[in-house]
């Protein structure tokens, strides 16, 4: 009998800790898939973060090393700087990217550093249990915005993506979801090109994808789906946000 | 003179390698990348800015070096992670404020057993404070100085010679224990220009070979780094593996250098610069009859206990000398445990101890005493 779906052979036997519903299981999947067709496990090295995926080691079977809060980007600098013929990415929360490391992150773009970043933005710190993240909406409830993000008190929520965008030193960044089948295979697409771009030396790349945490949304995995949708990809519109490699056809 | 160098090394007497007269902060780069340093991350601060600015050009005509003047001192230090992951020999300098800032990454650095090498040209404290040569940085140092419950490797250069020395030594000292090192200097060490013969350079390629480094799991199983240990009793071991390191570098990385200690009354205890002006002072009181001597701290973590202990023998009156408030003076009584009497005169802030102002307190101490 052919066999025509199994685990990515760089996934461990490790059972996923993530709660039923969230997003980060579906992208290790697609990101292990992603490695082994384009052949980099022996190659690529990735930097998971202090947050929900810290653990990603665990599940990975490649090379990783844990960064600090927020300094995957610094950390990924140092490692590409020293092994330029590798792959190396980070893998990152939107409390981690956009709040505490903002800095390391704008500039690693900045300096067009030759490196992926996956960015999960579910807008919200799951790990620590659902506090206000720098990509809550405004009105969302958290633990921290009992009331609901409110712009006077809470400042508005941060497009970092579309930051990134205008840094002279990105290649290519793009927002996806993995909500639905149809956003996960973009995703997978939008990921193989990151890899590709930073193979082919161009500079700095970055996926968004906008990933469902129901356990801290107070929602069921249905309705998680269906509210990015409706209202988080109103404030974090999907698409190619930048691409200099003049690459069409994988442009959404 | 550069090839005037590489003939020399090639030579068995070290003594036949030409001085040369060079800065400080730039000593340390030299002998940084002499030691097979390739990574360099860095951020301007004063008075240690000799040292990115000699590493920019300098790593820029070495294979395979690499220098970034980063956006912060906490994102240097983490590339400095990076770099050392990647099984590289790397590096960082500052000073007070910004080792500050690079502590996070120094108790990273401990936790995931990485070597590296941390400069600290430190400055006067607390705050901005000034730009001005201090010892304020010594607890810093010595204690850990992030998170957590680990030491630092922390040498105390006195010279621009001992500068070069310990810092090519630092490299080794962080691959040999998988551990951080610190270089505690100050303003006036980092800015000043002596005669050094520096080290030869190393070959990377001899360099011992690191069975734990990312490189991309290539005929091998992958590897992970991590510090995140969520089952207490999985924390506690890996504290006891630390611990144990910690042992072993406490019995065999001790360093220290004693002056006059034979027939001294009164030993001065005194480290990095503070020895050196102390040591000016004490010679000229040798040479008016006064039997004092000097025992100076060359590896503050491991700090040389036994040492100090073993002087009581002989000696009940000790002084100590330091450019702040009474810092490793803790240690001094440490050392001690409670046998002979301990004095402190220290000037904080910046201000550097003079020779004849040290050799003014050690004078009339010695006569109150009756000593002589």
């Amino acid at each position: 009998m052919k066999k025509i779906f199994s685990r990515p052979k760089s996934l461990k036997r490790t059972p996923f800790h993530y709660c039923p519903g969230c997003g980060h299981s579906i992208l290790h999947r697609i990101i292990g898939e992603v490695i082994d067709e384009m052949n980099l496990q022996e190659r690529i090295i990735g930097v998971p973060p202090a947050g929900c995926a810290v653990l990603a080691y665990f599940y990975f079977d490649i090379d990783m090393g844990e960064a600090s809060h927020g300094r995957g980007a610094a950390l990924a600098t140092g490692m590409k700087r020293a092994l330029p013929d590798r792959v190396i990415f980070t893998y990152q929360g939107d409390g981690d990217i956009a709040a505490i490391g903002t800095a390391e992150t704008i500039h690693a773009a900045s300096r067009g550093e030759n490196i992926t970043t996956i960015f999960v933005n579910n807008g919200v710190y799951g790990m620590t249990g659902g506090q206000m993240a720098p990509t809550t909406i405004l009105g969302q409830t958290t633990t921290t915005s009992p009331g609901g993000r409110n712009e006077r008190r809470d400042g508005f929520p941060i497009n970092l993506s579309e930051m990134l965008a205008v840094a002279k030193g990105s290649a290519y960044i793009e927002r996806t979801a993995v909500n639905s089948p149809a956003h996960i295979l973009k995703t997978k697409k939008a990921i193989a090109k990151a890899f590709r771009v930073q193979l082919e030396g161009y500079g700095f790349s970055l996926i968004e994808v906008l990933s469902p945490c129901p356990t801290n949304w107070k929602m069921g995995s249905v309705e998680s789906c269906k509210w990015i949708d409706e209202v988080m990809t109103a404030h974090f519109p999907l698409g190619v946000l930048k691409d200099i490699t003049g690459d069409k056809k994988d442009a959404h | 003179m550069a090839s005037a160098l590489l003939s020399a090394q090639k030579l068995p007497l070290r003594c036949i390698v030409p001085k040369v007269l060079m800065r400080g902060n730039h000593v340390v780069g030299e002998a940084a990348v002499r030691a097979g340093c390739r990574f360099y991350f860095g951020y301007p601060i004063t008075p240690q800015n000799e040292v990115p600015e000699y590493m920019s050009e300098r790593l820029s005509k070495v294979e395979g070096g690499v220098f970034i003047q980063a956006e912060s001192e906490v994102a240097s230090i983490h590339m400095v992670i990076g770099a050392s992951m990647a099984g590289g020999r790397a590096m960082t300098s500052s000073s007070g404020p910004g080792i500050s800032l690079k502590q996070e990454g120094i108790s990273f650095l401990s936790a995931l057993e990485l070597p590296a090498v941390i400069v600290n040209m430190s400055r006067g404290g607390p705050g901005l404070g000034n730009i001005a040569p201090s010892q304020s940085d010594y607890f810093q140092a010595t204690r850990g100085g992030g998170h957590g419950d680990y030491r630092n490797i922390v040498l105390a250069p006195n010279s621009c010679q001992e500068l070069a020395d310990l810092t090519y030594e630092a490299f080794n000292l962080a691959d040999k224990y998988r551990t951080p090192v610190i270089i505690l200097g100050d303003g006036m060490l980092g800015q000043m220009m002596e005669p050094v013969e520096l080290p030869p350079e190393v070959q990377i390629k001899k360099l011992p070979h690191k069975d734990w480094t990312l490189t991309g799991a290539k005929g091998r199983p992958s590897r992970f780094l991590r510090s995140l240990i969520l089952d207490p009793f999985e924390e506690e071991e890996h504290n006891w593996k630390l611990m144990r390191k910690y042992e072993r570098i406490t019995k065999e990385e001790v360093r220290w250098e004693t002056s006059f200690a034979d027939d001294s009354k009164l030993m001065v205890v005194a480290f990095g610069i503070a020895a050196r002006i102390a040591k000016g002072a004490i010679k000229r009181l040798r040479d008016e009859g006064m039997k004092i001597g000097i025992i100076r701290p060359i590896s503050l973590w491991p700090f040389p206990y036994k040492a100090i202990k073993e002087l009581t023998k002989k000696v009940k009156h000790f002084f100590v000398f330091e450019m702040n408030m009474g810092q490793m003076l803790e240690d001094v009584k440490l050392a001690l445990e409670g046998n002979g009497e301990v004095h402190f005169y220290g000037r904080p802030g910046g201000i550097i101890l003079t020779p004849l102002e040290v050799s003014r307190v050690i004078s009339s101490y010695y006569y109150q005493k009756r000593l002589g």
